[in-house]
């Protein structure tokens, strides 16, 4: 059974009103127990509205959203439970920082969830150490950290709840490309120790390519394609009219193929085309 | 959600409404409340309605809009409007109890109050629908320009609440973002008593605060970049232009006006 499921969810802003504007629309999802999925669309594409129905924090218009098979809209149902389970990280999570120290901050969740202290300083620095944040830090006012510091202890804050499925937006926006790969690899090692599911929401092929399993990709509103990487990426041309980038090496294989030489087309890693054009090269492929 | 207030929404759309001259819209609304304030007479009542069919009109605004403005003070208008209704005496009374009545003239009075009050909100509501809160600002500006000579800061002033208004919808939206996401951690602002709920309140106040001063150094340190100064010697990109149609709104207006006072006179004395 999948841990998440969207049936048939519907999000409409403003209803009423001028301004009135459908940011998810008629989506059906399933997503399994341990997968890593990269959700990718432009801006506007209503990512980040999923995303918040997901773990409950919007109430869909239309539809609704599965956890373990129980809805989670159903009469009754504690959805604050939900979103212990369900953890969300938003776009830019660092202002949302408010404790007197990193520390209680990143124990903000864990304690209304009613752990005792014990478990709580587990929590707090096992999730600190997965983060990359030095012991010392702890005791510091989060607005005393370093802009990639904050993200990370604002990340670390979610991630302390321990939830079974793990959803971050953008968690790389307005980072310099090292602290980008940071987020990324630390989010790979943490998915792969503790199997948990992760949802990551970037508007860049680039960075999600590399460590997902399957990708999601959205356009005004709807799903275009929601399949593994290599699938999605043989389709490149159709993600290119819709304004989305694929990754520099998919590129240069699309042009190679164009020219009329036998490359495949899904190739998505720099890793996986140097490999094939190795052994192309190898075969002595006089076209080259 | 907090987002859907409507606290003097602007509803921007292309109507003859719409491009009027700020200045004249303003003064033709209070123009308005006078129409609606003057005498006891019924013909007031009608003057307003008349005006208001007429500009909603023109100004192509869903008449729902309107009406939807008036549900924030629809309890004290109930409230008030029995309390009217029965305590008032006078003219034919048709029932009574102890302090209680229904008369001919509190059923009058109430009734008249009630409209009179709907009639209001209505008209106010529509200027804001039809006027960006920047061009509101600048035209009380331009109106309360006289008083600078004597000293009053009116450019200052209508600088403050120009920036108010444009971050009133930032830190709404802000907000909203802050409360999702310490609900995304589980903060509960929904339960327990008050020093709780309170308390519930500091992990969304304080990072409000940080980002509003954020936002304040940001902006004193953009207006700075671009060399203003205040008001002296300032020139408009958007000036303000009264013209054909303006003219004629006015006296429309004033035609209704002058025929409440004078209906007022004649039709009270007999
Ligand atoms: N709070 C809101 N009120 C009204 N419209 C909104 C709101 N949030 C988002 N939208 C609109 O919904 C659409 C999807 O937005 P969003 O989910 O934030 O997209 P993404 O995260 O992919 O950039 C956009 O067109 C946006 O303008
Ligand atoms: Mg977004």
């Amino acid at each position: 059974m999948p841990i998440l499921e969207a049936k048939n969810l519907t999000y409409t802003y403003s209803i009423g009103t001028p301004f009135e504007k459908t940011a998810v629309d008629h989506v059906d999802l399933e997503i399994g127990q341990g997968e890593f999925i990269g959700i990718i669309g432009h801006t506007g594409s209503g990512k980040s509205t999923l995303m918040q129905m997901m773990n409950g924090l919007l109430k869909p218009t239309e539809g609704t959203v599965l956890l373990d098979g129980k809805d989670i809209w159903e009469k009754g149902a504690d959805r604050r439970a939900v979103r212990f389970q369900v953890g969300l990280v938003f776009q830019y999570p660092e202002y949302q920082l408010f404790e007197e120290t990193v520390y209680k901050d990143i124990a903000f969740g864990p304690k209304n969830m009613g752990l005792d202290e014990q478990e709580i300083d587990r929590r707090v620095r096992e999730t600190a150490e997965a983060v990359g944040l030095r012991e010392e830090l702890l005791q510091k006012s989060p607005y005393a950290l370093s802009g990639g510091q904050k993200r990370r202890a604002a990340i670390a804050g979610v991630m302390a709840m321990e939830p079974r499925v793990l959803i971050l937006d953008e968690p790389c926006a307005g980072l310099d490309p090292k602290g980008r790969m940071k987020i990324l690899t630390q989010l790979h090692d943490y998915h792969k120790r503790t199997g948990c599911t992760v949802m990551l929401v970037s508007h860049s092929m680039e960075d999600v390519a590399k460590y997902v399993s399957k990708l999601l990709v959205l356009s005004h509103a709807k799903v275009v394609a929601f399949d593994s990487p290599s699938a999605v990426f043989a389709d490149g041309d159709r993600l290119e009219e819709m304004g989305l980038a694929l990754p520099q090496v998919t590129r240069i294989f699309h042009a190679l193929r164009a020219k009329g030489i036998t490359v495949p087309d899904e190739v998505y890693t720099v890793k996986y085309g140097a490999e094939h054009l190795l052994a192309l090269l190898r075969e002595g492929g006089g076209q080259c | 959600m907090l987002k859907d207030i409507t606290l003097g929404q602007y509803f921007p759309l292309d109507s003859v409404v719409h491009r009027m001259d700020a200045r004249f819209k303003i003064i033709i609304t209070m123009l308005y409340l006078v129409m609606l304030f003057w005498g006891q007479h019924v013909i007031s009542l009608i003057a307003g309605f008349v005006f208001l069919i007429l500009a909603l009109i023109c100004s192509k605004i869903p008449p729902k809009m309107p009406v939807r403005s008036i549900k924030p003070i629809l309890p004290v208008l109930i409230f008030t409007g029995t309390l009217n209704f029965f305590a008032m005496k006078g003219g034919t009374i048709y029932w009574q109890w102890k302090f209680l009545s229904v008369s001919s003239q509190g059923i009058q009075t109430s009734a008249f109050m009630i409209v009179r009050i709907c009639l209001l909100i209505m008209g106010t509501s529509l200027l804001t629908y039809t006027t960006s809160p920047i061009a509101l600002t600048d035209a009380i500006e331009s109106l309360l320009s006289p008083l600078k000579k004597l000293n009053m800061p009116v450019h200052a002033l209508a600088m403050m609440m120009t920036i108010a208004l444009r971050f009133i919808p930032t830190l709404i939206e802000e907000t909203d973002k802050i409360m999702s996401a310490q609900k995304a951690r589980g903060a509960d602002m929904e339960s327990g008593g008050l020093i709780q709920r309170v308390h519930a309140l500091v992990p969304i106040l304080i990072p409000l605060m940080v980002s509003a001063f954020r936002r304040a150094e940001e902006l004193a340190l953009a207006m700075e970049c671009r060399c203003y100064h205040g008001g002296e010697g300032r020139t408009r990109l958007r000036e303000l232009k009264s013209g054909m149609r303006d003219y004629i709104a006015l006296g429309i207006t004033l035609l209704l006006l002058a025929a409440v006072i004078v209906g007022n006179i004649l039709l009270s004395r007999t």
